[in-house]
């Protein structure tokens, strides 16, 4: 028997609802803002409004000198500072066509896969948060604290890291930092390892992920993806591999590649990411290992016009603090020229578009930034999806606000 | 095999004659330009040429060059063939007073929000892109400010101790 009841015809319109997520929403992770046109649960079209966070980075970057933008570029993907940081540097290395020695290429590798690491945790167990199981999350934190203590003992700082300088390391990494990297390395495995355990192949999870927020490699690639989401579509593109920087040509590891590009995949190639991450790293450490007398002391290139002298130096000598002045201040030459340097980031290909005139400054700095270039699939993955998926595929998609807006 | 920068300088020029120009290697980065007339033309080719298929838009952006007359405005592109691992740069002059250049969305989804921005911030008024409205500023704002005229700081600001900024 029918209980549902009859209503004349023409009696009711049939209508959607407008639904504002954000800009800030406790689900979204950061300060988005999307207008859903809703029947229903089901997002029939959505508009996505970014800019809440827009800090005119590149304009910044026309009035300071090399140095002044290292920190800028922390504030792009702050989940993977480093990462950024050293991009940022490898590019001036580029322009200024300086050669960093082996060990410091190694040290960099070793950095930067930690923060691949603690950027691909964060966002695989926040996809975990927002189905609803939060003990991951919390699990795997006292990691994440781990890679920024080992941060901490190379720069001082943990969030926005300020690593680095051009041509190398501000110092060489102390007993303390080495340590710390060992500890990781022999316990993270195995919390890796129940990280998995507790969501690949749980039922409530896979259901609630796989088929949603899908995409098709050619729409990918004609969406400008790159990073895991690209990859999760099918397609192996990694810098890493194909334009090698900080001599990762040197290392052996894989690059995991998903089928369908829905949310499940994205996270599944993460999670794999991960481990490759850890091969990586463990080669590193072997290789720094193996340098041995003076070359076991290199963390920088020899480049007094750029890089930073002693800090002890700059207060005792006058020669030093010279040079602190003229480098910090950017009058020291730097060569005219365009050069494009991308590196793999937490979320995809992080571009520097450098243009220099010779002056102390940039003449002109462009950020390729993955998220902003990715971000503009959101409509499309989302539509004629349930609203509670949208939220997943938002977290799925690594959506750092502070890399979007610039 | 690997395609070279010379192959595709050769295929262009094929092409296009004499409407391509300025070919350069710089970091070993081929960058050439065209007029801004013949731009997705240009892109079209370099995506269906089976030899060449730049089929990745890895990046779009835009200089100001205020002394160039006539051709302040270059928008740069940056194009990526993923199967022979190519990139190249490829860029179009406008003058600032009639900043208009075809749109690439049609080719590319990825060109929607770069155009966007480079319109946002240099006001290059993409011709017949589905939604070319302000992307990271306000939409109420009347000016663009990645151009080269508009100052960092007002230099003429009162409201701070002039003493402590070094212009006392």
């Amino acid at each position: 028997m029918d209980h549902h009841v009859k209503l004349p015809e023409g009696s009711i319109e049939r209508q959607t609802t407008t639904l504002n997520l954000g800009p800030t929403h406790p689900a979204t992770h950061g300060v988005f803002q999307n207008i859903l046109e809703l029947d229903g649960e089901r997002i029939v079209s959505s508009e996505q409004t970014v800019g809440y966070i827009h800090r005119a980075f590149e304009k910044l970057a026309e009035r300071r000198p090399l140095y002044q933008i290292t920190p800028i570029t922390d504030r792009l993907n702050y989940c993977s500072s480093p990462i950024n940081n050293m991009g940022w540097h490898i590019t001036c290395e580029k322009l200024l066509k300086i050669k960093t020695p082996k060990r410091v290429d190694y040290l960099r590798v070793i950095i930067m896969e930690l923060s691949r690491i603690s950027d691909h945790l964060i966002c695989n167990s926040i996809v975990g948060v927002d189905s609803g199981a939060y003990t991951g999350f919390l699990y795997v934190m006292q990691y994440r604290e781990l890679i920024y203590e080992i941060y901490e003992e190379i720069c001082g700082s943990r969030l926005t890291t300020n690593i680095g300088r051009v041509g190398g390391f501000e110092r060489n990494f102390n007993a303390t930092a080495f340590d710390k990297l060992e500890k990781f390395l022999r316990e993270y495995p195995k919390v890796l390892k129940e990280f998995g355990d507790l969501f690949t192949r749980n039922r409530i999870f896979m259901d609630r992920l796989q088929n949603t927020g899908g995409i098709s490699a050619e729409r990918a690639l004609n969406y400008g993806f790159t990073g895991p989401n690209l990859r999760a579509a099918g397609v192996d593109y990694d810098v890493r591999v194909h334009s090698p920087y900080s001599s990762y040509e040197d290392f052996e590891f894989s690059v995991p590649v998903g089928k369908t590009g829905d949310n499940y995949d994205r996270f599944l190639v993460r999670d794999q990411e991960m481990w490759q991450s850890l091969s990586i790293i463990e080669q590193a450490y072997k290789k720094v290992q193996a340098f041995k007398g003076a070359e076991a002391e290199v963390y920088h290139a020899d480049v007094p016009e750029f890089y930073l002298p002693k800090k002890e130096d700059v207060y005792t000598k006058m020669e030093a603090l010279i040079w602190h002045f003229k480098i910090i201040m950017g009058e020291t030459a730097i060569p005219k020229g365009e050069v494009y340097q991308s590196v793999e980031g937490g979320n995809g290909e992080l571009g520097f578009y450098f243009i220099s005139d010779g002056g102390r400054t940039p003449y002109r700095l462009h950020f390729r930034r993955p998220c902003f270039i990715y971000y503009q699939a959101y409509g499309e993955l989302t539509k004629n999806g349930m609203l509670s998926d949208a939220i997943m595929t938002m977290s799925s998609l690594n959506l750092i606000a502070g890399e979007l807006d610039a | 095999m690997a395609i070279t920068n010379s192959y595709i300088q050769e295929k262009l020029t094929e092409k296009f004659g004499e409407q391509v120009t300025s070919f350069e290697e710089t970091y070993d980065m081929l960058s050439f330009e065209s007029p801004k007339e013949i731009n997705l033309k240009v892109l079209q080719f370099l995506y269906d040429e089976p030899t060449l298929s730049f089929q990745f838009m890895t990046d779009l952006t835009a200089v100001h060059y205020p002394d160039q007359i006539g051709r302040e405005l270059a928008v740069v592109y940056h194009m990526h063939n993923l199967v022979d691992n190519v990139r190249l740069r490829f860029k179009v002059f406008t003058d600032v007073n009639t900043p208009d250049v075809f749109t690439a969305t049609k080719l590319f989804e990825a060109a929607n929000w770069m155009e966007r921005e480079t319109y946002d911030f240099f006001g290059v008024n993409f011709v017949g892109h589905p939604n070319l409205k302000r992307v990271l500023n306000v939409d109420e704002m009347d000016y663009f400010p990645l151009r080269k005229e508009f100052p960092l700081e007002d230099q003429t600001r009162i409201d701070k101790d002039d003493e402590m900024f070094g212009r006392g």
